[in-house]
């Protein structure tokens, strides 16, 4: 059961989904702050831009990348369509506003005067920074971790835009969809297993390192 | 609050255009715009790889000439459309009438023929519509009349137009007058679980069927009729067209894939004793 093609298609949906994840997390934790935490014109169509995107069909963001990649697109120059960064792609922008929504969500419930306290303590902009992210540590994180398991479930996205190659592209997902097909069902639930406990290891992971002890020491953001 | 906040947080914006940036650079470093030459990328039907074929025949070919063949599984249409967009190096499908129009169209540059197998009908045991050992249009119009259920594709395969062409061939629209009729828009392997689930008839090329049989209550009721003979083609996407295909590979491929020794393969290829395609370019 565990052949080589089964610990490819696991360091695939792997890769992909902890890189996507990552670059969603530290392009979202500034705009989930920005969108969280400041009044300005336009805040509030941008907030439910950012919640409607928590609802993007990854069929739809498959297509959409899959005419813009394809060598008949305008960016098909790059010869990105079916590879793992492709999949990187689709799935950022399927993280991406989960991360911004939920995390300005959960700063916008901080006391209204904190980056006036912190400022007054003498704390710079980067301490400001530092100091909201970790005063909504917890949102942060839960924003992070719901991301990855939308991601690291997706189907759509790996399909349209990875092709399901195998030993390449293939992901946990797509060899789940392709067993399936081919009635192999004891296969494809072992996979589905799998994927589940690889979930679960991650999330033990996360929540280990965001433990207010273990913190104290590592000062993990 | 206030316009102090929003100055405040601006550097936050700053950083999350840093992080795009950065993804962007990282993104510009590991796509390299050329197509490596080790590198073949070959779409296909769904028959091709569910039936095991091409995991029997793809390590001797990358084993010989050192090129690694990524193989994108998918309909007939959709291969081929792949091609057309320019996202694959070669096509090895089976549609003739299709295959023609693309390379007619200037997508491809010769169709080779390489195998061919032929498809059945297949449905239950009991065979509600009584269509075993009918011809086969008649065999087609006693499903249409009995309203026992069908099977179909439904996803622009070569198997897709084939039944559609089977059906034009009786004189019917199945939509129209079949009530049993479901399109299942899925895969042949797909396809047949579900048809065995729900004890449909359908049309299915032999090599699948020979490979899902075990897993099946389907039995094939019709086959042999040379209507029912299912030619498999190769093309090498057109280099005029694309300038960024593997050419030389697929060249290589097409010439490895109509060798003797690879032609013998293919007609060796068995599955529960029984041959699943037959070479048709013995040279």
């Amino acid at each position: 059961m565990i052949d080589r093609a089964v610990t490819d298609a696991i360091v695939t949906s792997l890769v992909c989904s902890v890189g996507a994840t990552s670059i969603a997390a530290v392009i979202g934790a500034p705009l989930g702050i920005w969108l969280g935490r400041c009044r300005f014109r336009g805040r509030r169509p941008l907030l439910v831009l950012a919640r409607t995107g928590m609802a993007l069909p990854t069929v739809l963001i498959g297509l959409l990348l899959y005419t813009l990649l394809s060598r008949s697109g305008p960016l098909g120059g790059a010869g990105l369509l079916f590879s793992k960064t492709a999949i990187v792609l689709g799935e950022l922008a399927l993280a991406l506003p989960i991360v911004v929504a939920l995390f300005a969500a959960s700063t916008e419930a901080l006391p209204a005067n904190l980056e006036r306290t912190v400022r007054t303590l003498g704390a710079g902009r980067l301490g400001v920074f530092r100091c909201v992210l970790s005063e909504a540590r917890l949102g942060f994180v839960v924003a992070v971790l719901a991301a990855f398991g939308r991601v690291v479930s997706e189907l759509g996205i790996a399909m349209m835009l990875g092709g399901n190659i195998k030993h390449h592209t293939r992901t946990m997902t797509t060899a789940i969809a392709l067993e399936t097909q081919k009635g192999a069902f004891a296969a494809s639930l072992v996979l589905g297993f799998v994927l589940l406990g690889i979930s679960l290891g991650v999330n033990v992971i996360v929540h280990w390192i965001s433990t207010p002890q273990r913190r104290a020491g590592a000062r993990a953001s | 609050m206030d316009a102090r906040c929003f100055r405040l947080h601006g550097e936050f914006l700053a950083l999350a255009f840093l992080g795009i940036l950065g993804l962007v650079a990282c993104l510009s470093a590991c796509s390299s715009g050329d197509h490596p030459r080790d590198r073949l990328r070959l779409a296909t039907t769904t028959s091709t790889e569910n039936s095991g074929l091409l995991d029997e025949l793809l390590p001797v070919f990358s084993g010989a000439t050192g090129i690694d063949v990524e193989v994108l599984s998918m309909g007939t249409g959709k291969a081929l459309a792949t091609g057309e967009r320019g996202d694959c190096d070669v096509v090895l499908v089976h549609a003739p009438a299709a295959e023609r129009a693309f390379v007619a169209a200037g997508h491809g540059v010769e169709r080779v023929a390489v195998m061919h197998n032929d498809f059945v009908i297949l449905g239950p045991l009991a065979d509600p519509a009584g269509v075993r050992d009918k011809d086969l249009v008649d065999a087609l119009r006693a499903i249409a009349a009995s309203g026992a259920a069908f099977c179909s594709r439904g996803d622009d395969s070569g198997t897709h137009k084939k039944e559609l062409a089977l059906w034009s061939e009786a004189e019917l629209d199945p939509v129209l007058t079949a009530a049993g009729y479901i399109e299942v828009g899925q895969g042949m392997g797909a396809t047949l679980t579900q048809a065995g689930e729900l004890g449909a008839y359908t049309l299915a090329d032999r090599g699948t069927y020979l490979s899902y049989r075990a897993r099946l209550d389907l039995v094939i009721l019709v086959e042999g009729d040379p209507r029912l003979r299912n030619p498999y083609g190769v093309i090498a996407v057109n280099p005029e067209r694309h300038p960024h295909v593997n050419h030389e590979g697929a060249q290589r491929f097409i010439e490895w894939l109509t060798s003797e020794e690879t032609q013998r393969r293919i007609g060796d290829f068995r599955i529960g004793g029984e041959p699943l395609f037959h070479a048709s370019a013995i040279r």
